[in-house]
């Protein structure tokens, strides 16, 4: 572990805590967490139903807020952002991969891969030059002008980790991403995170599947909103 | 930021093309509404004119004295032969021309029953018998030969001046003009012929009349070959009428003057006649009516118009708030990969202002429609101003906007956290 005290911090949690109001109940999703993860690193997220780890989420992604403490992306303090600059930050250093693809069926590949640009203040002038090359790095370079709904499961899951990559975020985020891919489609996706992890892309993936948690370089364990344990996966890392 | 707008209305344009049926049917509110506003414009703009037009011939600075047949005087349906003796004296037109104030002339005009005749056409227009200051007064345009003058007035001369449509019913082809017409048992020579003119309400036909066209004649020359006494000729019935005059025409001298002689005109006729033989006209008091008219059927119009506006921006309304939670999830999905809520905002407005303005394109072509065929086939007049169908444009953008801001509201100030997890 000593290396990573090294590396640059792109996510820093200090004392975070999440609580939601259930009535009279007060639930704390997230107790005084604290924790960090470096540039390049490839962590799972686990943690059976309650354990806080889809409000660890939404607050990595920066659509929602700590109640207290201090979330920190590439060094910017988040907690005192307002919502547009949280928008900001979101479309810049935030790279969303969802278990259901999520991707906008009016739109087709090409344009999907390109929305987190659309919506930045300054977008990059070679952005559709970067969406293509993304969409050939994942296998879909002849498909740029389909609409989702032509495309099977794990396409457009290809596609939706393309789109999460189009802004070089500092952090991508993937929410049960093989959730709803058979197995063998599962595989090949796992396959292209490690890929991008070997490029040197941050990679924080949630899930609840033991055997997706141990493709990561490292999982990290909750339980009630605490940190339960952090485990290397020697596994996961590649030869 | 450059072609960002675009790239918008593009994605409103992809959104709404989703559900075509839903999209048209939604604009139809906004469509009849907008269609109803050009057409109650141009249709309100073309009865004013109509009116105004109508009354401008008869002369605003004029006020019309007429005789008016006493409405107890029933036929019976017995053969009878009487006379009845009614309407405007001369000694009324004497009065009127020297003692009102402010008056510039009175010109007296007489009606006759007469068939006029050309060759094998004949017909029975309003034969007049008047001065030649007819035309200054009524500012009624030649179109060739001239009116009436003094000279033939002087002298009785057996001539007559045709209105327009009585000229080309008796010689369709060819000018009356130096053409003997047979009026009555006599021939009187044409000297000229006026423009056609507006048709005037007042304009009915006279019994056994064909065309409601006019013909002019000298004063004198009138009362010496026709007299006072004019014969109607009825079925059962031959009636007598004994009028001296049917119109005095009274020109003020300043359009302030003209209700000062309008209420003299009144008290004197009122103090002179044992019944109410007559009726005075006054073209400027028709005018402010017209007027009156005119502004009460705008607004009712404009209601209606504005009703349906508004039913039509409801109805959009109501399909964005469905759309929107519809759309819930893209909008969590775009406001996790970095919108803005004034990104979403302009979204669902873009989407909104898109169906109302569509709906008003449709509308400023439905809108100049209605005019046309109302034009066509109920004899009503449309104006058309340039620019109705910007203010109806104008109208639609801002309906899609003031309709459009709750709905998009709504969608932007969705929780992304809440909004992802919507199914």
């Amino acid at each position: 572990m000593a290396e990573r005290a090294q590396a640059e911090k792109v996510a820093e949690l200090t004392r975070v805590t999440r609580h939601y109001k259930m009535g009279t109940n007060v639930v704390r999703a997230l107790d005084e967490f604290s924790f960090s993860f470096a540039k390049g690193e490839y962590w799972s997220i686990m943690g059976s139903s309650g354990s806080g780890k889809s409000t660890l989420l939404n607050i990595l992604g920066c659509i929602d807020r700590p109640s207290s403490g201090s979330y920190r992306v590439r060094g910017q303090e988040v907690s005192t952002l307002d919502d547009d600059e949280l928008s900001n930050l979101r479309s810049r250093d935030i790279g969303f991969v969802f278990q259901s693809y999520n991707l906008i069926p009016q739109l087709n590949v090409l344009e999907n891969i390109l929305v987190p640009l659309f919506y930045q203040d300054d977008p990059p002038p070679d952005g559709e030059e970067r969406a293509t090359k993304l969409a050939e790095r994942v296998g879909l370079g002849s498909r740029l002008e389909h609409r989702p709904m032509e495309l099977s499961g794990g396409q457009q899951q290809r596609v939706a980790i393309a789109r999460a990559l189009v802004n070089d975020p500092a952090i991508v985020l993937a929410d049960e991403a093989t959730g709803n891919l058979d197995s063998k489609t599962a595989l090949e996706i796992l396959d292209l995170f490690d890929e991008l992890h070997a490029e040197g892309k941050t990679i924080l993936l949630v899930t609840h599947e033991r055997t997706v948690g141990q493709r990561a370089e490292r999982t990290l364990r909750l339980r009630d909103g605490k940190i339960d344990e952090v485990l290397e996966n020697r596994t996961g890392v590649k030869a | 930021m450059k072609g960002t707008f675009g790239r918008t209305v593009r994605l409103g344009v992809h959104s709404l093309l989703l559900h075509k049926l839903r999209s048209v049917l939604t604009t139809l509110g906004v469509t009849f509404g907008v269609s109803s506003v050009i057409a109650m414009l141009a249709i309100g703009e073309g009865a004013a004119k109509k009116a105004q037009d109508q009354i401008r011939q008869l002369g605003s600075q004029n006020v019309i004295m007429r005789s008016v047949k006493p409405p107890d005087d029933v036929v019976s349906g017995r053969e009878t032969t009487r006379i009845s003796s009614y309407g405007l004296t001369d000694s009324d037109f004497l009065r009127a021309s020297t003692t009102f104030p402010g008056v510039k002339r009175a010109i007296p005009v007489r009606q006759l029953q007469q068939e006029v005749r050309l060759g094998m056409r004949a017909l029975n227009p309003r034969v007049l018998a008047t001065v030649p200051q007819y035309i200054q007064v009524t500012g009624r345009p030649l179109s060739e030969g001239r009116f009436l003058s003094d000279e033939d007035e002087r002298r009785v001369s057996n001539v007559c001046v045709l209105g327009y449509e009585v000229a080309r019913f008796l010689s369709p082809f060819e000018s009356t003009v130096g053409q003997e017409i047979k009026i009555g048992p006599d021939y009187f020579t044409c000297v000229g012929v006026l423009l056609p003119r507006v048709p005037l309400g007042s304009d009915q036909p006279q019994p056994g009349a064909d065309v409601t066209g006019e013909l002019f004649l000298p004063l004198e020359t009138g009362r010496k070959w026709f007299g006072d006494v004019q014969v109607k000729i009825r079925s059962g019935s031959r009636d007598m009428e004994e009028v001296q005059l049917h119109e005095v025409i009274v020109e003020v001298e300043s359009p302030d003057n003209v209700l000062l002689v309008a209420s003299a005109a009144r008290h004197m006729l009122a103090s002179q006649h044992k019944q109410k033989d007559y009726e005075v006209v006054v073209p400027l008091e028709l005018m402010r009516q017209a007027e009156e008219t005119a502004r009460t059927w705008t607004i009712v119009l404009g209601a209606i118009a504005g009703i349906s506006l508004l039913v039509g921006g409801i109805g959009i309304m109501n399909v964005m708030l469905a759309t929107v939670t519809e759309r819930t999830r893209e909008i969590g999905i775009r406001r996790a990969l970095g919108a803005k809520k004034r990104h979403i905002t302009t979204q669902f407005l873009v989407e909104c202002v898109i169906l109302s303005v569509g709906g008003g394109i449709l509308g400023v072509g439905l809108g100049l429609l209605i005019p046309l065929y109302v034009e066509k086939n109920y004899d009503l007049p449309a104006i058309i101003k340039a620019t109705d169908p910007l203010l109806a444009f104008g109208i639609s953008a801002l309906i899609g906007i003031v309709f459009g801001l709750y709905p998009a509201w709504r969608a932007a100030n969705m929780d992304p956290v809440e909004a992802l997890r919507h199914e």
